[in-house]
């Protein structure tokens, strides 16, 4: 069994404090050598705006930034959630049926090699803009959930998957619709526990990629863009040589990308405490 | 009276040409404790295996006495090398698992879980998960949750092969505990030829590729198995007369 005894707990506290200081300590540090060297080296802003300059334009330009900021936020989460439904579906319809395991999986690893930069122009061809965009945040985060949630829906212990012919399969009757039972039975007591740890590392992944999707895609959008998301203020920005505007825009993307990573952390070790190794904080 | 489980004839031979079994003829009688006793690779295995209809024989056939073409997979307990529970249920979870398969609600399961837990002994960790369990108690889960179907024929490959020898003792007067009070029929595939005198009423010594029976060894079933027994000349005896026909039956010259 585990024990925690007091010791422990506040090694385990300063050790938590730690995780949260370092990284803190390191970033006010980069900053202040930053704003430092921009003040002594009397950089212009429209070549590298100090840190703090780029707080203020985050105030005084707040209406438009939260704006674009919300269009790519919904973009990134709206092809998270899709990517989800869709790569955890065909990860089921791969696992419950060989042929079309065969027939379909060489068609997503396809679409998983082809550079979305290089898709986006033709999407954009195609499809209403923010469809368009949609569609490439998808695309991105789309195949790292379909591959994880593969893999753990075929690591599945043979010995457990024995016990399930032994308990939970009908026999001599072997219809087809019987033996479909029986894999939607194993599918759901035994594949999907086992595979939840795969899927929620593959959702961790999909996470930054939806967004890096969204943003590649509304930089092929361009100028052109009608619905205005953060990509589109950067390049907006560049153009006028606004750049600690860009820098606000940026320093946006960067924490957006930050909470999605956070938010699907917290996730997985919600959903794994209890029993997934990489959730147990190790005995010492 | 009939024997629960007739072999007769019962061969094996895989995909790949490889011959596991040959011509085994065996009646498992009601109630006993039989051990399969061989070398690794010998077949012992594969012959649970194929008692349990986990896999099907490449010839002879395996009835049982009573409704020999019914579906007898609810009378099977079966334990394996390793306790095999999933990681991610707690362990009423995992003893459960038979009942749930079989349609049963976890709260209709409930009874039999905690008798089941009862019986190995761990009551109190029912919402325990196995990541908090020693191999020793991680082995009566899985012990708990093959006797969760109150099975007629319990069948154990190796199971406490992995286990340290002060652990394994108390789990073998903890199996023939079972045995006793609740009368099914045990057989119990091991290598271990102390383990298998100490446990059996009878003892099936196997021959290495193809596995066949070479010899059966009686142990009086009356017999009080306890550390007296273990440290009796009786004992002894047995295990020198097992290990005899053990290395009888592995042949000189043959490979181990």
């Amino acid at each position: 069994m585990r024990r925690a005894g007091p010791g422990r707990d506040r090694a385990q506290a300063r050790d938590a404090r730690l995780r949260v200081a370092l990284p803190l300590v390191v970033c006010i540090a980069g900053l202040l050598a930053w704003e430092a060297y921009v003040r002594l080296a009397a950089v212009p802003p429209y070549i590298l705006p100090a840190p703090t300059l780029i707080a203020a334009t985050l105030v005084t330009d707040r209406h438009i930034l939260l704006a674009s900021w919300l269009v790519t936020l919904e973009t990134a989460l709206l092809g998270l959630g899709l990517a989800v439904l869709g790569g955890v579906a065909l990860a089921v319809a791969l696992s419950l049926s060989r042929i079309v395991e065969y027939a379909v999986y060489p068609l997503a690893v396809a679409l998983q090699v082809t550079p979305v930069v290089a898709v986006a122009p033709l999407l954009l061809i195609y499809l209403p803009e923010s469809v368009a965009v949609l569609a490439c945040a998808f695309v991105v985060a789309f195949f790292p959930i379909l591959s994880n949630t593969m893999l753990g829906l075929q690591s599945v212990d043979r010995n457990l998957l024995e016990l399930f012919a032994l308990y939970g399969q009908p026999v001599g009757r072997s219809t087809a619709a019987a033996r479909f039972r029986a894999r939607a039975k194993a599918l759901w007591h035994l594949r999907r526990p086992a595979a939840l740890p795969s899927f929620l590392a593959g959702l961790r992944i999909a996470g930054g990629l939806s967004l890096i999707g969204a943003v590649v895609a509304e930089m092929a959008a361009g100028s052109a863009g009608a619905s205005s998301g953060l990509a589109y203020r950067i390049i907006e920005s560049q153009y006028r040589l606004n750049i600690p505007r860009l820098f606000a825009a940026l320093v946006l993307l960067i924490t957006t990308g930050i909470l999605i990573y956070l938010l699907t952390s917290a996730v997985s070790h919600r959903l794994l405490r209890r029993w997934h190794p990489s959730a147990l904080t190790p005995e010492r | 009276m009939p024997p629960l489980v007739s072999l007769s004839g019962v061969a094996k031979t895989f995909a790949n040409g490889l011959k596991a079994l040959d011509g085994i003829d065996l009646d498992i009688a009601r109630g006993e404790f039989l051990s399969l006793l061989g070398p690794s690779g010998c077949g012992k295995s594969t012959a649970l295996r194929i008692i349990a209809g986990l896999t099907p024989p490449t010839a002879g056939t395996v009835a049982w006495s009573d409704a020999p073409d019914g579906d007898h997979r609810g009378e099977i307990g079966f334990v394996f090398q390793e306790p095999t529970l999933m990681p991610w249920a707690d362990v009423a979870g995992n003893v459960g698992l038979p009942l749930r398969l079989r349609g049963q609600s976890r709260r209709e399961a409930w009874p039999r879980i905690e008798e089941s837990l009862e019986r190995v002994g761990l009551r109190e960790f029912a919402h325990a998960y196995p990541g908090e369990l020693s191999g020793g108690m991680s082995m009566r889960v899985s012990i708990a949750r093959a006797l969760s179907l109150r099975p007629k024929l319990l069948l154990m490959d190796e199971p406490f092969a992995a286990l340290d020898e002060i652990t394994r003792f108390r789990l073998n007067d903890d199996l023939l505990r079972l045995h006793r009070e609740l009368g099914c029929t045990v057989v119990f595939v091991t290598h271990s030829v102390f383990e298998s005198v100490y446990l059996s009423h009878r003892i099936a010594v196997m021959t290495p590729r193809p596995g066949r029976i070479a010899a059966t060894l009686a142990v009086d079933p009356a017999q009080r198995r306890d550390e007296a027994f273990r440290s009796s000349a009786q004992y002894a005896s047995l295990c020198g007369k097992a290990s005899r026909a053990l290395a009888d039956a592995s042949g000189p010259g043959r490979p181990s």
